[in-house]
Protein backbone atom coordinates (compact mmCIF):
# COMPACT_ATOMS: atom_id res chain seq x y z
CA UNK A 1 0.00 0.00 0.00
CA UNK A 2 1.17 3.51 -0.85
CA UNK A 3 2.02 5.91 2.10
CA UNK A 4 0.73 8.66 0.24
CA UNK A 5 -2.52 7.90 -0.79
CA UNK A 6 -4.17 5.01 0.92
CA UNK A 7 -5.24 1.98 -0.67
CA UNK A 8 -4.18 2.15 -4.15
CA UNK A 9 -3.38 -1.30 -4.92
CA UNK A 10 -5.71 -3.19 -2.56
CA UNK A 11 -8.94 -3.22 -1.69
CA UNK A 12 -10.44 -0.77 0.86
CA UNK A 13 -12.03 -2.56 3.94
CA UNK A 14 -15.07 -1.32 3.65
CA UNK A 15 -16.11 -0.87 0.35
CA UNK A 16 -14.34 -3.50 -0.89
CA UNK A 17 -12.09 -2.16 -3.86
CA UNK A 18 -9.51 0.43 -4.58
CA UNK A 19 -9.79 4.03 -4.09
CA UNK A 20 -8.74 4.48 -7.60
CA UNK A 21 -11.57 1.90 -8.82
CA UNK A 22 -13.68 3.87 -7.09
CA UNK A 23 -12.71 6.96 -7.65
CA UNK A 24 -12.25 6.07 -11.40
CA UNK A 25 -16.20 5.04 -11.53
CA UNK A 26 -17.09 7.87 -9.92
CA UNK A 27 -15.72 10.27 -12.82
CA UNK A 28 -17.53 7.84 -15.03
CA UNK A 29 -20.69 8.19 -13.74
CA UNK A 30 -19.98 12.04 -14.30
CA UNK A 31 -19.33 10.76 -17.98
CA UNK A 32 -22.84 9.21 -18.10
CA UNK A 33 -24.11 12.49 -17.13
CA UNK A 34 -22.67 14.33 -19.56
CA UNK A 35 -23.26 12.16 -22.34
CA UNK A 36 -26.73 11.57 -20.98
CA UNK A 37 -27.56 15.41 -21.51
CA UNK A 38 -26.05 15.74 -24.85
CA UNK A 39 -28.14 12.56 -25.86
CA UNK A 40 -31.25 14.27 -24.42
CA UNK A 41 -30.68 17.48 -26.27
CA UNK A 42 -30.02 15.30 -29.59
CA UNK A 43 -33.47 14.03 -29.29
CA UNK A 44 -35.10 17.19 -28.45
CA UNK A 45 -33.33 19.05 -31.07
CA UNK A 46 -34.47 15.90 -34.12
CA UNK A 47 -37.52 15.76 -32.69
CA UNK A 48 -38.67 19.71 -33.03
CA UNK A 49 -36.39 21.03 -36.13
CA UNK A 50 -37.30 21.44 -39.84
CA UNK A 51 -34.70 20.74 -41.49
CA UNK A 52 -33.40 17.36 -40.84
CA UNK A 53 -31.83 14.52 -43.16
CA UNK A 54 -34.17 11.62 -43.15
CA UNK A 55 -31.63 9.03 -42.69
CA UNK A 56 -27.88 9.95 -41.24
CA UNK A 57 -26.64 7.78 -43.70
CA UNK A 58 -27.62 10.36 -46.63
CA UNK A 59 -24.85 12.94 -45.39
CA UNK A 60 -22.66 10.42 -43.23
CA UNK A 61 -20.45 8.03 -44.81
CA UNK A 62 -21.55 4.72 -42.88
CA UNK A 63 -19.03 2.30 -43.99
CA UNK A 64 -16.54 4.41 -42.18
CA UNK A 65 -18.26 4.34 -39.32
CA UNK A 66 -19.22 1.01 -39.34
CA UNK A 67 -15.01 0.52 -39.70
CA UNK A 68 -14.71 2.52 -36.79
CA UNK A 69 -17.22 1.02 -35.02
CA UNK A 70 -15.13 -2.23 -35.52
CA UNK A 71 -11.86 -1.05 -34.44
CA UNK A 72 -13.37 0.45 -31.17
CA UNK A 73 -14.73 -3.13 -30.42
CA UNK A 74 -11.74 -4.78 -31.33
CA UNK A 75 -9.43 -2.65 -29.21
CA UNK A 76 -11.52 -2.91 -25.89
CA UNK A 77 -10.93 -6.74 -26.59
CA UNK A 78 -7.07 -5.89 -26.88
CA UNK A 79 -7.32 -3.73 -23.64
CA UNK A 80 -8.78 -5.99 -21.46
CA UNK A 81 -6.16 -8.89 -23.20
CA UNK A 82 -3.41 -6.83 -21.77
CA UNK A 83 -5.16 -6.60 -18.15
CA UNK A 84 -5.65 -10.53 -18.20
CA UNK A 85 -2.07 -10.64 -19.31
CA UNK A 86 -0.44 -8.99 -16.31
CA UNK A 87 -2.84 -10.70 -14.13
CA UNK A 88 -0.80 -13.91 -15.71
CA UNK A 89 2.21 -12.11 -14.91
CA UNK A 90 3.50 -11.72 -18.63
CA UNK A 91 4.57 -8.56 -19.64
CA UNK A 92 5.41 -9.07 -22.85
CA UNK A 93 1.97 -10.17 -24.00
CA UNK A 94 0.13 -6.59 -22.11
CA UNK A 95 2.82 -4.90 -24.31
CA UNK A 96 1.41 -6.56 -27.86
CA UNK A 97 -2.12 -5.97 -26.89
CA UNK A 98 -1.84 -2.60 -25.51
CA UNK A 99 0.44 -1.63 -28.68
CA UNK A 100 -2.65 -2.81 -30.84
CA UNK A 101 -4.99 -0.63 -28.69
CA UNK A 102 -3.04 2.28 -29.36
CA UNK A 103 -2.99 1.58 -33.04
CA UNK A 104 -6.87 0.71 -33.02
CA UNK A 105 -7.47 4.20 -31.16
CA UNK A 106 -5.24 5.89 -34.12
CA UNK A 107 -6.84 4.14 -36.45
CA UNK A 108 -10.32 5.42 -35.10
CA UNK A 109 -8.69 9.07 -34.99
CA UNK A 110 -7.70 8.69 -38.75
CA UNK A 111 -10.84 7.81 -40.26
CA UNK A 112 -12.66 10.33 -37.99
CA UNK A 113 -10.40 13.03 -39.64
CA UNK A 114 -11.12 11.85 -43.15
CA UNK A 115 -14.87 11.90 -42.12
CA UNK A 116 -14.48 16.29 -40.80
CA UNK A 117 -12.28 16.83 -43.56
CA UNK A 118 -14.93 15.56 -46.36
CA UNK A 119 -17.49 17.44 -44.27
CA UNK A 120 -15.50 20.87 -44.01
CA UNK A 121 -13.97 20.20 -47.83
CA UNK A 122 -18.54 20.38 -48.75
CA UNK A 123 -18.86 22.97 -46.62
CA UNK A 124 -20.32 21.38 -43.89
CA UNK A 125 -19.58 22.94 -40.61
CA UNK A 126 -21.60 23.26 -37.01
CA UNK A 127 -23.00 26.31 -37.91
CA UNK A 128 -24.41 24.58 -41.31
CA UNK A 129 -27.39 22.79 -39.57
CA UNK A 130 -28.88 21.83 -36.59
CA UNK A 131 -27.76 18.62 -37.87
CA UNK A 132 -24.38 19.30 -38.30
CA UNK A 133 -24.19 21.26 -35.16
CA UNK A 134 -25.11 17.77 -32.89
CA UNK A 135 -23.30 15.67 -34.81
CA UNK A 136 -19.67 18.06 -34.56
CA UNK A 137 -20.39 18.54 -30.58
CA UNK A 138 -20.90 14.47 -29.88
CA UNK A 139 -18.66 13.06 -32.08
CA UNK A 140 -16.09 15.90 -31.06
CA UNK A 141 -16.45 15.29 -27.37
CA UNK A 142 -16.48 11.68 -28.47
CA UNK A 143 -13.19 12.16 -30.46
CA UNK A 144 -11.58 13.80 -26.96
CA UNK A 145 -12.17 11.17 -25.08
CA UNK A 146 -10.48 8.76 -27.83
CA UNK A 147 -7.10 11.45 -27.50
CA UNK A 148 -7.14 11.40 -24.19
CA UNK A 149 -6.93 7.27 -23.97
CA UNK A 150 -4.44 7.37 -26.25
CA UNK A 151 -2.59 9.74 -24.47
CA UNK A 152 -2.99 7.63 -21.01
CA UNK A 153 -2.57 4.25 -23.03
CA UNK A 154 0.64 5.19 -24.28
CA UNK A 155 1.79 6.32 -20.99
CA UNK A 156 1.27 3.07 -19.63
CA UNK A 157 2.82 1.08 -22.57
CA UNK A 158 6.09 3.83 -22.71
CA UNK A 159 7.03 5.04 -18.98
CA UNK A 160 4.51 4.16 -17.14
CA UNK A 161 5.55 0.51 -16.89
CA UNK A 162 8.25 0.54 -15.27
CA UNK A 163 6.03 0.12 -12.22
CA UNK A 164 5.31 -3.36 -13.03
CA UNK A 165 9.05 -4.42 -11.80
CA UNK A 166 8.52 -2.47 -8.22
CA UNK A 167 4.67 -2.46 -7.75
CA UNK A 168 2.98 -4.77 -9.87
CA UNK A 169 -0.43 -5.25 -8.08
CA UNK A 170 -0.51 -1.13 -8.85
CA UNK A 171 0.73 -1.03 -11.94
CA UNK A 172 -2.40 -3.76 -13.07
CA UNK A 173 -5.15 -1.74 -11.19
CA UNK A 174 -3.43 1.33 -13.44
CA UNK A 175 -4.27 -0.81 -16.03
CA UNK A 176 -7.62 -1.85 -15.12
CA UNK A 177 -8.78 1.62 -14.82
CA UNK A 178 -7.71 2.68 -18.24
CA UNK A 179 -9.82 -0.23 -19.73
CA UNK A 180 -12.75 0.59 -17.74
CA UNK A 181 -11.91 4.02 -18.94
CA UNK A 182 -11.54 2.95 -22.63
CA UNK A 183 -14.57 0.90 -22.66
CA UNK A 184 -16.69 3.47 -21.65
CA UNK A 185 -15.55 5.26 -24.59
CA UNK A 186 -16.70 2.38 -26.56
CA UNK A 187 -20.13 2.47 -25.13
CA UNK A 188 -20.40 6.23 -26.04
CA UNK A 189 -19.94 5.02 -29.57
CA UNK A 190 -21.98 2.04 -29.45
CA UNK A 191 -25.10 4.63 -29.10
CA UNK A 192 -23.11 7.39 -30.76
CA UNK A 193 -23.46 5.17 -34.22
CA UNK A 194 -27.06 4.33 -34.91
CA UNK A 195 -28.02 7.51 -32.99
CA UNK A 196 -26.39 9.68 -35.85
CA UNK A 197 -25.65 7.62 -38.81
CA UNK A 198 -28.20 5.20 -38.63
CA UNK A 199 -31.32 6.77 -37.86
CA UNK B 1 -13.18 -6.24 -11.50
CA UNK B 2 -14.96 -7.81 -8.35
CA UNK B 3 -11.73 -10.48 -8.21
CA UNK B 4 -8.43 -8.75 -6.76
CA UNK B 5 -6.34 -12.36 -6.88
CA UNK B 6 -7.12 -14.52 -9.35
CA UNK B 7 -5.31 -17.95 -10.51
CA UNK B 8 -4.18 -18.22 -13.98
CA UNK B 9 -6.99 -20.66 -14.97
CA UNK B 10 -9.63 -18.51 -14.18
CA UNK B 11 -8.17 -15.23 -15.73
CA UNK B 12 -8.14 -18.00 -18.76
CA UNK B 13 -11.19 -18.75 -18.51
CA UNK B 14 -12.36 -14.68 -18.40
CA UNK B 15 -10.04 -14.77 -21.65
CA UNK B 16 -12.41 -17.21 -23.76
CA UNK B 17 -15.42 -15.34 -22.65
CA UNK B 18 -13.58 -12.05 -23.77
CA UNK B 19 -13.17 -13.78 -27.32
CA UNK B 20 -17.10 -15.15 -27.25
CA UNK B 21 -18.49 -11.19 -26.22
CA UNK B 22 -16.22 -10.18 -29.15
CA UNK B 23 -17.59 -12.27 -31.68
CA UNK B 24 -21.28 -11.34 -30.38
CA UNK B 25 -20.37 -7.80 -30.63
CA UNK B 26 -19.22 -7.99 -34.36
CA UNK B 27 -22.56 -9.86 -35.14
CA UNK B 28 -24.87 -7.22 -33.28
CA UNK B 29 -22.80 -4.20 -35.66
CA UNK B 30 -23.51 -6.09 -38.38
CA UNK B 31 -27.67 -6.57 -37.17
CA UNK B 32 -27.50 -2.73 -36.67
CA UNK B 33 -26.03 -1.92 -39.67
CA UNK B 34 -28.75 -4.11 -41.26
CA UNK B 35 -31.81 -2.86 -40.16
CA UNK B 36 -30.61 0.44 -41.06
CA UNK B 37 -31.09 -0.62 -44.80
CA UNK B 38 -34.54 -2.31 -44.40
CA UNK B 39 -35.49 1.77 -44.01
CA UNK B 40 -38.40 1.39 -41.36
CA UNK B 41 -40.89 3.45 -39.77
CA UNK B 42 -39.14 6.39 -37.75
CA UNK B 43 -40.12 4.55 -33.95
CA UNK B 44 -39.73 0.85 -35.18
CA UNK B 45 -36.12 2.08 -36.61
CA UNK B 46 -35.57 3.67 -33.09
CA UNK B 47 -36.76 0.88 -31.02
CA UNK B 48 -34.64 -1.51 -33.01
CA UNK B 49 -31.53 0.20 -33.11
CA UNK B 50 -31.10 1.21 -29.81
CA UNK B 51 -32.50 -2.46 -28.41
CA UNK B 52 -29.45 -3.86 -30.32
CA UNK B 53 -27.17 -1.37 -29.15
CA UNK B 54 -28.57 -1.51 -25.10
CA UNK B 55 -27.36 -5.10 -26.03
CA UNK B 56 -23.96 -4.38 -27.69
CA UNK B 57 -23.54 -2.31 -24.64
CA UNK B 58 -24.75 -4.37 -21.92
CA UNK B 59 -22.59 -7.31 -22.92
CA UNK B 60 -19.20 -4.46 -22.77
CA UNK B 61 -20.26 -3.81 -19.10
CA UNK B 62 -21.23 -7.16 -18.03
CA UNK B 63 -17.69 -8.58 -19.77
CA UNK B 64 -15.25 -6.28 -20.61
CA UNK B 65 -16.10 -3.58 -17.22
CA UNK B 66 -16.73 -6.94 -15.44
CA UNK B 67 -20.37 -5.46 -13.83
CA UNK B 68 -21.27 -8.72 -14.36
CA UNK B 69 -19.46 -9.78 -10.78
CA UNK B 70 -18.59 -5.90 -9.11
CA UNK B 71 -18.55 -5.08 -5.34
CA UNK B 72 -21.77 -3.85 -4.29
CA UNK B 73 -20.71 0.00 -3.75
CA UNK B 74 -20.31 0.43 -7.63
CA UNK B 75 -23.56 -1.06 -8.20
CA UNK B 76 -25.02 1.30 -5.72
CA UNK B 77 -23.39 4.24 -7.32
CA UNK B 78 -24.44 2.95 -10.78
CA UNK B 79 -27.97 2.54 -9.76
CA UNK B 80 -28.32 6.13 -8.83
CA UNK B 81 -26.48 6.93 -12.00
CA UNK B 82 -29.10 4.95 -13.92
CA UNK B 83 -32.02 6.69 -12.52
CA UNK B 84 -30.22 10.35 -13.02
CA UNK B 85 -29.74 9.14 -16.58
CA UNK B 86 -33.55 7.96 -16.84
CA UNK B 87 -34.63 11.47 -15.67
CA UNK B 88 -31.71 12.58 -18.54
CA UNK B 89 -33.56 10.92 -21.16
CA UNK B 90 -37.09 11.75 -19.52
CA UNK B 91 -36.48 16.18 -20.43
CA UNK B 92 -37.12 15.41 -23.91
CA UNK B 93 -40.61 13.97 -23.03
CA UNK B 94 -41.54 17.10 -21.00
CA UNK B 95 -39.93 19.41 -23.19
CA UNK B 96 -41.72 18.02 -26.55
CA UNK B 97 -45.12 17.81 -24.01
CA UNK B 98 -45.20 21.23 -23.69
CA UNK B 99 -44.75 22.64 -27.19
CA UNK B 100 -48.03 21.33 -27.98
Amino acid sequence: MSALIPYIDEPHPVTGVTNAKLGLWLFLASEVMLFGALFSTLIILRSSATDWPAHGSDVLNVPLATLNTVFLITSSVTIVLSWAALKMKNLKKFKLNMGITILLSFGFLVIKYMEYSSKFHHEHFPSTSTFYAIYFTMTGLHGLHVIGGIITNLYLLGPGSKMWEKEPERFTGRVECAGLYWHFVDLVWIFLFPALYLL
Amino acid sequence: MGHGEMTVEEVKQHVKKYYVVFGALLCLTVVTVGISYLHLPIFQAVVLAMAVASMKGGLVAAYFMHLIDEKKIIYSMLILTVVLFAFCMLIPIFVLHGYK
